[in-house]
């Protein structure tokens, strides 16, 4: 040792100096890390041991509470590790398990020093080393160590084989042939009596039935036995982890074990073990009613406890019995609803969730309302929650508890409105979807489309962009429903929409283009149909209106029913006159002239658009409308060809499309594909290609007839309602009196609007939580079937594509090598060679590439002897096979062929006979399912 | 399975650490702090399970540190709750009414102690007296070489 790092090594700074310092550092935190890290460095490379291995207890310090990377330190580790004495083993191990991972360099280097440590006499040698390989263990690792390891696994110290046991889990994880060598040992250790190596051979059973349940079948008869006998709770929660995965694979097994369970369930006083109980009860056995009724009693007991991980757990049990018991959800019901106002946001969530799964087509309105005045008052991710968890549930299947799609309309157009909400683009796609989707809806979609675009307050709200997209799209789409047609155009065009973002900006103008084609058009249809015998000021209902005619509105509210039973079928209730049109026509162009220097070119080019058909149509309605003389009779006629023109394009139904569509589509030549369309997607992102069943130019009228029945029927209701939004848009134009002046392109509008739904303002709503379960405790009971005012609207399906496609394959059971090779030692390794192909026939066919093992036992058995070269321990595998043999081989084929023969025998004595005699027999069905031993039958 | 172990201050200062799945230092950090920002955050009177990326975070609070152990989504949490007690108690007959500063000073004897309770994931020693036995015998085996060389573990 030279003389300077002696001197190093007597003044080294211990750990604890380490820890002290960093506490009372001056120069901060990280400076001092990195300078005790630099002293480290300089530490590690010294030649004396202590040395290195303390400053390797540093580093793994460091490295563990800091975060700093210590990979530099891989190679003092491993010298470190070589040294005779424990406490710098210790040092050295726990600086491997910490750093070490499977790309490490020095990776290699570290097999012998494990083995010589798994031989060690010292036990806490061996646990060292045990505690390392069950961390950095890789292929190759536990290949070369599954000897050590397979030794260990009986060896006479508990100690020693607890945690051989424990590790062997890691070695069959990344080295599955170890299996062969390790895993009768393995069962053995089943069979002891410490519980302390039960509960580790059963946790590793435990893992391993996770991950393939159907290969540790066999083995039912031991962990049973360990069920009924074990008083050790953390044994018993672990096996019954088992036999929840072992019992939905074999139905007898279910009803063996669904007795000690319960009883288990009665006594015992720890929650851990009755949670474990109730949970294996609902997720595996739940066609045991009773045992189903017992627990979800104990789950009620959870639920009513003060401890809140009880009942969050108690939650969580009853939404995995909701999906096959549904009573059990309703029976909670009080305490499931309580729990929505509960402090605790996990708790929330979990009775949303059960809430939401007692939801049926009977319920669901009056659920919904409660949830969503609920939402009005929770925190905004609540209330998101809430909202999404709404929007899914009713859009299930394509709305299929959804009757009355009026009501779920104006749901959507409600949650919306609510402060908080995010899901704007759910309910724009929502919306959607329902109107291309619902004829009978399309009215009550305009409405509801007209009450959200009229409101100015929402523009201001980023959320809300995706759902007024979606209400400009169909006010503007189904237009003809539309009881006051300008009053569309005005909000689309309002001065707030610059607020919107381009894309949906153009949606805007698009909108506004087919409504205002759809007034033109409705207005020269009349015109040219009345003008001969009167024109439209001089109808006797019109006179007095015309006198107080500065605001239309008035108008539309008194007399626009009358107006439109009595002159004009196509719907639009307010009354498009001449003069209507020509001041739309000028908003329209005051609104859209800026637009035209748009940046965005979507935008610039719909408002293009919009304007040069304002400038076509324009002359020729100001013409007729000035003079009204035959004169121009010319020019009207052009200008109203031009309308019918347009409106003839817009009046095409749009349908759904299905996803397929397009591969229906034969290419054609010439096309490449591969040229980049990425751009345009952009552009054409919101037009939505029209259905190949266009409709002819008739079909709209006949649906105007549904929509004008009901508006006669809803038209009380919809004037009060109209009164209140259209107050809102005359206060809005007092408050904004630039609103009829251009607006200046980079104007910003001030955003100083109240919110949409302000809280305060909803004095009306309950707040307390037991009005909230007095509202749904009748409503939860489907007791009757409630009257629907009208039959469920046809729901427009497409053929194959809408129809989710139901994940009907059965979870294959993985069929890895790991078990693979555990079937090989239950299924395969019996001393029985097999009489004939078919008694293998299922295993075989999962085991490919190793049929060397299955067309020879002998075989195997004498490899596995090699691979333990130990007498004393082929011994003893002889014996446990023996005692396998006394309860399960000799009538193993029994079993087999019992299944096969569609397991008709249940007396156990004349039908052993019986189906021996019959196993002779070549059989032509091979073996379905594995072996259970008849122990259980 | 147990994923890892944590132990966080109040104010969010790590502990101990121990990790049964290879996690490089990066995702380390990553874990701790997003699991620091959402048990802190949370009220005394709550639930102590957390939903975090598909696996479930139990906790519990004792004085001013948080244990925390990750686990599967079908383990018990219970049964987890009992083992963070276990540990709790088995560090508090070791140093004697345990506190933080004990775990700051004596790092590697509270992770030698969890390396006794838990192998590989899972409960390895159940009995509170075992493991006490098991450390005290270890000590021993540290102190024999040491007295020779002049270097002392604390």
């Amino acid at each position: 040792m030279s003389g300077p790092s002696l001197m190093d090594s007597l003044f080294q700074r211990s750990l604890e100096d380490l820890i002290k310092g960093l506490r009372q550092q001056l120069i901060g935190e990280q400076a001092f890390i990195s300078k005790s890290l630099e002293e480290i460095r300089k530490e590690i490379k010294s030649t004396d041991l202590s040395t290195k291995s303390t400053a390797l207890l540093k580093l793994s310090y460091l490295s563990n509470l800091h975060f700093h990377d210590m990979s530099f330190a891989a190679f003092p580790a491993l010298e470190v590790l070589s040294s005779p004495r424990f406490s710098h083993k210790k040092i050295a191990y726990q600086a491997i398990s910490l750093s070490f991972h499977d790309s490490t360099p020095v990776l290699l280097l570290i097999t012998n020093h494990l083995r010589k440590d798994l031989n060690s006499t010292n036990e806490f040698e061996v646990s060292l080393s045990l505690q390392c390989l069950s961390r950095i263990a890789n292929v190759d690792l536990a290949r070369d160590l599954t000897p050590e390891v397979f030794t260990l696994l009986s060896s006479n110290k508990l100690y020693v084989r607890k945690r051989a046991v424990a590790v062997v889990l890691r070695v069959f994880e990344k080295y599955p042939d170890s299996v062969r060598v390790c895993f009768k040992r393995l069962v053995e250790n089943l069979e002891n009596s410490d519980p302390q190596i039960l509960s580790a051979v059963v946790g590793v059973f435990a893992e391993l039935a996770c991950k393939d349940p159907r290969s540790y079948l066999p083995l039912a008869p031991e962990f049973y036995k360990i069920l009924v006998d074990s008083k050790n709770n953390w044994v018993s929660i672990k096996v019954l982890k088992i036999f929840s995965k072992l019992a939905p694979l074999e139905p007898r097994l279910a009803k063996r074990v669904v007795e000690p369970i319960c009883d288990l369930m009665r006594n015992t006083g720890a929650k851990s073990l009755l949670f474990e109980c109730i949970r294996t009860v609902v997720t595996s056995l739940c066609e045991n009613e009773s045992a189903v009724r017992l627990a979800v009693g104990k789950v009620r007991e959870f639920l009513v406890d003060e401890d809140p991980n009880l009942k969050y757990l108690g939650l969580q049990a009853l939404r995995i019995v909701a999906e096959k018991h549904l009573w059990a959800v309703s029976e909670n019901k009080e305490v499931v609803i309580k729990s929505l106002s509960n402090a605790d946001p996990n708790i929330k969530i979990e009775s949303l969730r059960l809430v939401m799964a007692m939801v049926s087509e009977h319920n669901v309105s009056e659920i919904s309302r409660v949830l969503v005045n609920y939402a009005l008052k929770s925190d905004p991710v609540f209330c998101n929650e809430i909202l999404g968890s709404i929007l899914s549930t009713c859009s299930r299947n394509l709305y299929e508890i959804i009757v009355d799609f009026d009501w779920y309309v104006s749901l959507l157009g409600e949650m919306s409105r609510i402060p908080h909400c995010q899901m704007g683009d759910e309910i724009e796609n929502q919306l959607i979807d329902v109107g291309l989707r619902v004829k009978d809806v399309r009215p009550e979609l305009v409405r509801v489309a007209r009450d959200l675009l009229i409101d100015p307050a929402l523009l201001g709200n980023s959320f809300l962009h995706g759902v007024l997209s979606a209400a400009a799209w169909a006010s503007g789409e189904y237009v003809e429903f539309s009881r006051n047609p300008l009053e569309l155009v005005e909000a689309l065009l309002q001065p707030r929409t610059n607020l919107l973002p381009p894309s949906i900006r153009a949606i805007y103008i698009q909108s506004a283009f087919k409504v205002l084609v759809f007034c033109l058009h409705t207005c020269f249809m009349r015109g040219k149909n009345i003008a001969p015998s009167a024109s439209l000021d001089n109808m006797p209902a019109g006179v007095s209106a015309s006198a107080s005619y500065e605001s239309f509105e008035d108008f539309s509210v008194e007399n626009g029913a009358d107006a439109a039973v009595v002159h004009d079928q196509t719907c639009a209730s307010a009354p498009i006159t001449k003069e209507s049109i020509v001041n739309i026509l000028n908003l329209v162009e005051l609104a859209l002239g800026p637009l035209l220097g748009s940046h965005d070119v979507e935008v610039q080019e719909r408002a293009r658009n919009l304007l040069g058909f304002v400038d076509l149509t324009k002359p020729g309605i100001l013409n007729s409308s000035i003079q009204e003389k035959e004169d121009s009779e010319g020019k009207g006629v052009e200008t109203s060809k031009i309308i019918k023109l347009m409106h003839d394009a817009f009046s095409k139904e749009l349908g759904p499309v299905s996803s397929s569509a397009q591969g229906k589509v034969s290419l054609p030549d010439g096309l490449v594909l591969k040229e980049n369309l990425g751009d345009l997607e952009m552009i054409c992102g919101d037009i939505e290609p029209p259905s190949s069943n266009s409709f002819s130019f008739g079909s709209p009228y006949e649906e105007e007839k549904d929509g004008l029945s009901f508006s006669n029927l809803q038209i009380k209701e919809a004037n009060e309602q109209s009164n209140e939004s259209t107050s809102l848009l005359a206060e809005h134009r007092k408050r904004h009196g630039l609103y009829y002046l251009p607006s200046g392109k980079s104007e910003i509008i001030s955003n100083d609007y109240p919110p949409a739904n302000d809280p305060t303002l909803q004095g009306d709503i309950n707040d307390n939580t037991d009005d909230l379960v007095k509202l749904t405790a009748e409503s939860l009971v489907p007791k009757r079937k409630p009257n629907h005012g009208k039959p469920r609207p046809v729901v427009v399906k497409l053929d194959e594509v809408d129809e989710k496609p139901v994940a009907r394959k059965q979870p294959e059971s993985r069929d890895d090598s790991l078990s693979g090779a555990v079937r090989d030692i239950l299924f395969g390794s019996e001393d029985i060679p097999p009489t004939s192909s078919q008694s293998n026939l299922s295993n075989s066919s999962k085991r490919k590439g190793k049929e060397k093992l299955h067309t020879d036992p002998h075989m195997e058995s004498k490899e596995s002897a090699v691979g333990d070269g130990n007498s004393s321990s082929r011994r003893r595998k002889d014996r446990s096979q023996g005692k396998e043999r006394r309860h399960r081989s000799p009538r193993k084929k029994d079993d087999k062929e019992r299944k096969d023969t569609g397991q008709k025998e249940k007396k156990k004595g004349s039908g052993r006979h019986k189906s021996r005699q019959r196993a002779e027999e070549p059989l032509k069905v091979p073996a379905q399912t594995p072996v259970i031993p008849d122990f259980l039958l | 399975m147990i994923h890892f172990v944590l132990l966080i201050s109040r104010q969010g200062k790590v502990r101990l650490t121990k990790w049964y799945l290879p996690y490089s230092q990066k995702e380390r950090t990553k874990v701790i702090r997003e699991l620091g920002g959402v048990i802190l955050s949370r009220g005394p009177k709550l639930c102590n399970f957390v939903d975090w990326r598909g696996f479930k975070v139990v906790y519990k609070r004792y004085a001013s540190l948080y244990f925390c152990m990750c686990i599967d989504q079908d383990d018990n949490e219970l049964e987890v709750l009992e083992i963070i007690h276990h540990f709790v108690e088995i560090l508090d007959r070791y140093f004697g009414s345990v506190c933080e500063l004990d775990l700051i000073f004596n790092f590697h004897k509270a992770y030698y102690i969890l390396d006794e309770l838990l192998l590989a994931g899972e409960l390895q020693e159940s009995s509170k007296k075992t493991v006490a036995r098991l450390i005290a015998a270890q000590v021993f085996c540290l102190m024999e070489p040491c007295c020779f060389s002049g270097f002392t573990f604390q």
